[in-house]
């Protein structure tokens, strides 16, 4: 018996390992009716892989039998793999046991789709109503919305669930269209509308009656495979940026494409994983997302692609040096923000520290400013005078003589021969 | 001037008290431990007073909103030998000054007890991550921790709210006390049994199932991991050494 579940649960958890989102923050459910599990604001990550991603929750299908025939998925109908399927109450088990011995912040769970969309929908709605109904569990739920799966289900799993997702797969309609002949971004948009209308209704709802339940609290979010597809950055982040503004996203995720077949329409097998670009473009999402950054400014029609070589933030300070250098004991957040080697802990502390005097650069250091990058960008109260202006391209040299970045290291190892 | 404690939170307050009383010109705090006497400097030995430091609490309490007051108290469970010097001054400046002065960050005492808080209050969230219990024959999820700072004071209400309906034990080995849920209340505790056998419930002290619950747990782990995108400097940054021998999953079977 234990045997088969340990098999099950390698087989289940491996076909569930490439949906990259793990996190659990954003829900402040409470363990009112004092059972088990509460939601963590922030999330808590109880550990991380061997390749450093996050662990926080118990990322396993349902089932990998699946009736669709995706190209870039491991679960395709036509792959030839070990197929299993979870009963509801072996997931509510593991759950509720990984739970109490606080291994895990709670379950992710998704599903191949087997019949159709409504009865795998149901069949997912059954494990969290269990969970949340019979063993009184407050923990975090990241449930899949299944595509094509009926409003009325969809909305019952709101009830109970934290967090939901749909994945876009591909960054663009045409993407997809070539690896998933059967699917359309479409079908992702309505149902994300739906849930987003609903979570819209409920908070008004709120607002009146107090007694309104939670749906959705910790919000939705989606996946694109990055490099499967031949699209640029700015196709992926503009698809981003519209679906944040459309449908407020709490987060796109951005996975690199891991080669898992021979088929010719994608790169093939054995090739690296693009996880420098996959990291380049989670900076851009952080930049817009917290950093005040239109996606314009950092990606257009004259700049398709991230620079490899240094971040965006960097990028972009060195195509608009007309903006600098910025004062630091005078100019607004907004613009200490954007200096390069500022975050958002440090602009937050400059801006409260300069009421009490001008900054030196020893304080600047202290509080935790990456000085050696920023001091191309700013003035303080004692920086030296400079006769010379340099040059975008001098800059960025003196920065990448510096600095040596974790990717380019690892990139010139492979090239030596002997 | 040097002032002379016992290290605890109360003789902190109390020397603050007296700083004001007096208002020396030049001052330093050591605790007995660290004190050495000095034939030019003149001490100050400080007896603890509940009224004094009681005072001084609400006084800061008074100037410092509840996250900075949360801040001082953190920096305090540091047990750093330099932090209670640094507290003291850091106190000393807020009284002195205009409320608001501890958004000073140009100010070395405002900057390390900011810092030394932040590095506690990460402690204390890699507990609330890292902790594994281990469910013991008499049903206890029980777990022991060696945390690099006193950071059980903090953990108590995130683990109360959430295991509200099983009885637990966190203990730390280091400090020599542990915090007990009894279903209704946390209550402060010591055990006295081998360190070894704290760090390690034998296995008869388990739960039948204990071991099957840990051994699907090492293969969810390796399961979920992605062979290609393997990156152990980065795995290591989160999960540095010295936490694996909490976690269940970096033991071998």
């Amino acid at each position: 018996m234990s045997e088969r579940l340990r098999e099950k649960l390698n087989i289940l958890a491996d076909a569930a390992k490439y949906d990259v989102s793990c996190s659990s923050s954003g829900s402040d459910r409470k363990n009112t009716n004092k059972g088990v599990g509460n939601g963590h604001t922030s999330g808590i990550c109880h550990t991380y892989t061997e390749d450093g991603r996050c662990v926080s929750l118990l990322k396993i299908l349902l089932t990998n039998h699946c009736i669709f025939d995706c190209a870039y998925c491991v679960s395709r109908k036509s792959n030839d793999i070990e197929r299993a399927a979870f009963t509801v109450d072996e997931v509510v088990e593991l759950t509720m046991n990984f739970y109490r011995r606080n291994y895990i912040e709670g379950l992710f769970l998704s599903s191949g789709i087997f019949k159709n969309a409504d009865f795998t929908m149901e069949r997912l709605l059954r494990v969290v109503k269990k969970l949340r109904l019979e063993q009184n569990y407050n923990g975090y739920i990241h449930l899949k919305t299944i595509p094509g799966a009926s409003d009325e289900l969809i909305k019952e799993a709101g009830l109970y669930a934290d967090r939901m997702s749909i994945n876009l797969e591909m960054p663009t309609e045409s993407g997809l269209k070539l690896l998933a002949p059967e699917k359309s971004h479409q079908d992702v948009i309505k149902p994300l509308a739906f849930v987003q209308n609903q979570i819209v209704q409920f908070k008004d709802e709120k607002k009146l009656i107090k007694s309104v339940p939670k749906f959705v609290p910790a919000g939705q979010s989606t996946q694109m495979v990055i490099g499967a597809t031949p699209e640029t950055d700015k196709d992926i982040m503009y698809t981003a940026d519209r679906f944040y503004k459309n449908f407020s996203l709490k987060r796109v995720y951005y996975s690199g494409y891991i080669p898992i077949s021979n088929d010719t329409r994608m790169p093939i097998l054995g090739t690296q994983p693009p996880l420098l670009r996959e990291n380049r473009l989670y900076q851009t999402d952080w930049l817009m997302r917290f950093y005040g950054f239109n996606v314009r400014e950092i990606l257009n029609d004259a700049n398709p692609h991230l620079d490899i070589d240094i971040d965006p933030k960097l990028s972009w300070a060195l195509r608009n040096l007309h903006h600098f250098p910025v004062d630091i004991n005078t100019a607004d957040y907004r613009m200490i923000l954007r200096i390069p080697g500022i975050g958002v802990g440090s602009a937050n502390k400059i801006v409260q520290a300069r009421k009490f005097g001008k900054l030196h650069i020893y304080q600047l250091k202290n509080i935790g400013v990456s000085y050696n990058r920023a001091k191309h960008f700013i003035k303080c109260a004692d920086t030296p005078f400079q006769m010379k202006d340099f040059q975008s391209t001098q800059i960025k040299a003196f920065i990448l003589a510096e600095s040596q970045s974790k990717y380019l290291k690892t990139d010139i190892q492979q090239l030596i021969l002997f | 001037m040097i002032y002379v404690f016992d290290g605890s939170l109360e003789g902190l307050l109390t020397a603050i008290f007296e700083y004001f009383e007096r208002k020396p010109k030049s001052i330093a705090l050591k605790t007995g431990k660290l004190f050495q006497p000095d034939a030019f400097t003149e001490t100050l030995h400080i007896v603890n007073d509940r009224k004094k430091a009681d005072r001084v609490w609400q006084g800061l309490q008074k100037r410092l909103d509840g996250q900075w007051s949360r801040k001082f108290y953190c920096a305090y469970l540091s047990e750093l030998p330099e932090i209670h010097n640094s507290l003291f001054h850091f106190a000393c400046y807020i009284f002195s000054n205009e409320a608001g002065a501890e958004k000073n960050y140009g100010n070395p005492y405002v900057l390390v007890t900011s810092q030394i808080a932040t590095k506690v209050e990460r402690e204390k969230h890699r507990m609330e991550a890292f902790i594994r219990f281990q469910h013991t024959a008499d049903g206890i999820f029980y777990c022991g921790i060696d945390p690099d700072f006193n950071v059980l004071p903090l953990i108590v209400k995130h683990f109360k709210d959430r295991y509200a309906d099983q009885q637990w034990i966190i203990y730390d080995l280091k400090r020599h006390y542990g915090l007990f849920y009894n279903l209704l209340s946390v209550e402060e505790i010591s055990i006295e049994l081998s360190n070894q056998n704290l760090k390690q419930p034998s296995s008869n002290q388990l739960s039948e199932k204990e071991e099957l619950y840990a051994n699907l747990w090492k293969d969810y782990f390796k399961s979920t991991n992605i062979e290609s995108r393997k990156n152990t400097k980065l795995h290591v940054k989160h999960v540095p050494k010295r936490y694996w021998k909490y976690l269940t999953e970096k033991q071998l079977e």
